[in-house]
């Protein structure tokens, strides 16, 4: 029992920071049809950017809870400008293009961003200093929970309640519904599509550098290439739960990292990818739109 | 001033760029020495470059403002040359006898990369059938390579079969792994399709990762053999001579009958199915035997080129497998333009020879690739050779002539 219950929790952390990552994907699938091969990489750089400023404040002497803050601060504002240009260069010119188009600009742009990070810092794995807080009321519960699974499913949920509520309750989340819903009939309501579609990438971005610094903490080592394997899973995730769904992907996000943890567990450690993707298929096959994807008919 | 608009935005950008690329550019922390390198001097390099390409794009985005009323239906140079039969014979000619002498007047390492090059002119031909012409967006393509590369080196190292005897047995064996992969997507439309056949790719490419007893895990399979020209002895240089003369007989074959196949019935049936799926099948048309033939046959022309990737190499494992070759083929397809043959064959050798030239680059490589694929994208978005499709026109004088 005890070895389920560790497996549930390590799969509930790493199925909520997939979901974190494959909200930006929805989020912009949902409004452009894109696949945004990018956005791994956004959260790569998020984690790098981190790091960064982590370092660099660790550097001047501050400690604890201050570099936790300002790093996260930094990132998510870099990481959502980085979303913000990379949807100016790559996607918004091709607009009006086929959907390929699209499509093998975001490759081509995951490429470029993947080796300019690499070009510019390094090649090889950085250690990543353990940002998470050491709570100390976590403390009397760690018996149950480990402290950074804790924090890391509790700030992801935070996070997408937030944004439940900003897409459900506010002007702008109702112009982002309605731009998915119909693009043309938004902007004969008045709707700045142009303006909304920036602020689905930006939102994304900071999204997926709150997802990068939360696993790099917890896995305590990051190069350039993280952002393939966390994108192509969170994209997954997307898949999954019927993409241009937000609560698709959460749910989504969620399915996929248990069925990792408990497919390394109970059946073998080699193959942790294989179950994820095993998964996709089979639910794909009954369920062509994904678990809550509404029906393309 | 004529451009001052232009230069004041330039400049906003090349400040935007200079603030963006600040952290990953400039500051390089070293965590073990607890050191921080500057390297201001890069701030210099984003601004003015920055600055060059914002200035330029905005000049191309006035002048296309301006020349937008005038401008008809455009068809590109090459298409305009390749459509002038004279021009087009011309072409052939010089190509076929270009292909004929190469071997023998260049060295044995350029004989080595052209081999590599068609190599993917056949996957980009294959690839061509799934997404050009059924437009079935296959984003694991490299799975039917990876078939037919391992079930060559297995059937090999297990029996001792020979090249000959595998080839067509390969190209079976990635067909019929297509159809798999087929049968569970024939219900998935466009992007849900694209992310199971990568997942299919994945799940294949870790298998073959992590299954020793059956592939020899990471480590791969060697020794290979290269295959035989009537049972004699060749030396390195003879067999990579006979491998390109090989690969060109067999691209030849792949160019003749995907042509064919592009204007037969079921070539037909695959562009109405790209087109309009629902009009496709009110039109009769069968749209389980269309999308699995395309995968079958989009499949086999994989499994052909891993087994001549295979014998080439004498070398393999599962690292060459990876979604950045599928990748790399989707974007020879979509470079050369969807459907085009031409196109395609055009994109292959600018793709894999380009880089191969550009050895002094060698680290910028994979960056200007990555730039390269956006700003075709940007510039022109149907490939280098769009394909256009045959028009039937309607001439007055042959139905007087008739009458």
């Amino acid at each position: 029992m005890n070895y389920f219950w560790d497996l549930f929790l390590g799969g509930l952390t790493r199925g909520s920071i997939y979901a974190l990552i494959a909200l930006g994907y929805t989020m912009v699938y949902g409004i452009l049809q894109l696949i945004n091969f990018a956005h791994g990489e956004i959260y790569m750089i998020g984690a790098f950017t981190a790091l960064i400023v982590a370092s660099m404040l660790t550097m001047q002497g501050l400690t604890g809870l201050s570099v936790l803050i300002l790093a996260t601060i930094v990132a998510v504002l870099y990481a959502a400008a980085y979303g913000f240009t990379v949807e100016k260069i790559a996607y918004k010119p091709l607009r009006q293009a086929s959907r390929l188009s699209p499509l093998i600009s975001a490759i081509g742009m995951s490429i470029f961003l993947q080796n300019y990070v690499m070009l510019a810092q390094t090649s090889d794995f950085l250690p990543f200093p353990n940002l998470l807080p050491q709570l100390n009321f976590l403390d009397s519960i760690s018996s149950v929970i480990a402290p950074s699974d804790f924090i890391i499913i509790a700030t992801s949920t935070a996070v997408m309640i937030a944004l439940t509520v900003l897409l459900k309750f506010t002007k702008m989340g109702k112009a982002m519904r309605a731009t998915a819903q119909d693009q043309t009939m938004a902007m004969l309501t008045g709707v700045n599509v142009n303006r909304v579609i920036s602020r689905t990438f930006i939102i994304g971005s900071a999204l997926a550098a709150v997802g990068g610094i939360l696993i790099a903490s917890h896995v305590g080592r990051i190069n350039f290439y993280i952002g393939f394997n966390a994108g192509i899973k969170a994209f997954t995730a997307a898949v999954l739960g019927g993409i241009g769904s937000v609560p698709g992907a959460v749910l989504g996000g969620l399915v996929l990292g248990l069925a990792e943890s408990f497919g390394t567990g109970y059946i073998s450690s080699d193959y942790e990818s294989v179950f994820a993707f095993a998964l996709l298929i089979l639910i794909l096959i009954f369920k062509p739109d994904g678990i809550l994807g509404r029906s393309s008919q | 001033m004529k451009y001052a608009c232009e230069l004041k935005r330039s400049i906003y950008i090349a400040l935007w760029f200079i603030l963006l690329t600040f952290p990953i550019m400039v500051v390089k922390v070293n965590t073990i020495e607890n050191v921080i390198v500057w390297r201001w001097i890069n701030i210099a390099g984003i601004g003015v470059g920055a600055f060059v390409l914002s200035f330029f794009w905005q000049l191309y985005l006035r002048k296309k403002m301006t020349s937008q009323q005038t401008a008809p239906e455009k068809v590109s140079i090459l298409n305009r040359l390749i459509e002038n039969q004279k021009i087009y014979r011309l072409a052939l000619f010089i190509a076929g006898i270009f292909a004929l002498i190469f071997p023998f007047v260049f060295s044995h390492y350029q004989v080595n990369i052209m081999t590599t090059a068609l190599i993917y002119v056949m996957l980009g031909l294959g690839l061509n059938i799934e997404v050009g012409l059924a437009g079935l967006l296959d984003l694991g393509y490299v799975a039917f390579y990876a078939v037919g590369a391992y079930s060559y080196a297995l059937l090999n190292y297990h029996f001792g079969l020979g090249f000959w005897t595998l080839l067509p047995v390969s190209a079976l064996l990635a067909a019929f792994f297509g159809i798999l992969v087929g049968f569970p997507v024939l219900r998935l439309r466009g992007d849900y399709l694209a992310i199971v056949t990568l997942a299919f790719a994945e799940i294949l490419r870790l298998v073959l990762e992590n299954w020793n007893d059956f592939s020899f895990g990471p480590s791969g399979i060697s020794n290979i053999p290269r295959p035989g020209f009537f049972g004699m002895n060749l030396t390195l240089e003879q067999s990579a001579i006979y491998m390109y003369f090989l690969l060109i007989a067999l691209c030849g074959l792949t160019i003749f009958v995907t042509y064919r196949l592009q204007h037969s019935r079921i070539g037909r049936a695959w562009v109405a199915l790209r087109e309009d799926e629902l009009a496709c099948q009110a039109t009769g048309i069968d749209k389980t035997k269309a999308k699995l033939t395309a995968f079958a046959l989009g499949a086999m022309w994989a499994g052909i080129a891993g087994v001549l990737f295979a014998a080439k190499t004498t070398f393999i494992n599962p690292a060459s497998f990876t979604f950045m070759e599928s990748a790399m083929i989707l974007s020879i397809v979509v470079l050369g333009g969807m459907g085009s043959i031409p196109g395609i064959i055009l994109a292959a050798l600018a793709i894999i020879l380009l880089p191969e030239y550009l050895r002094v680059f060698s680290d910028y490589r994979m960056i200007l690739f990555g730039a390269a694929l956006i700003i075709m994208m940007i510039f022109r978005p149907g490939g280098l050779m769009a394909d256009r499709r045959k028009q039937y026109e309607f001439h007055r004088s042959d139905i007087i002539n008739k009458s």
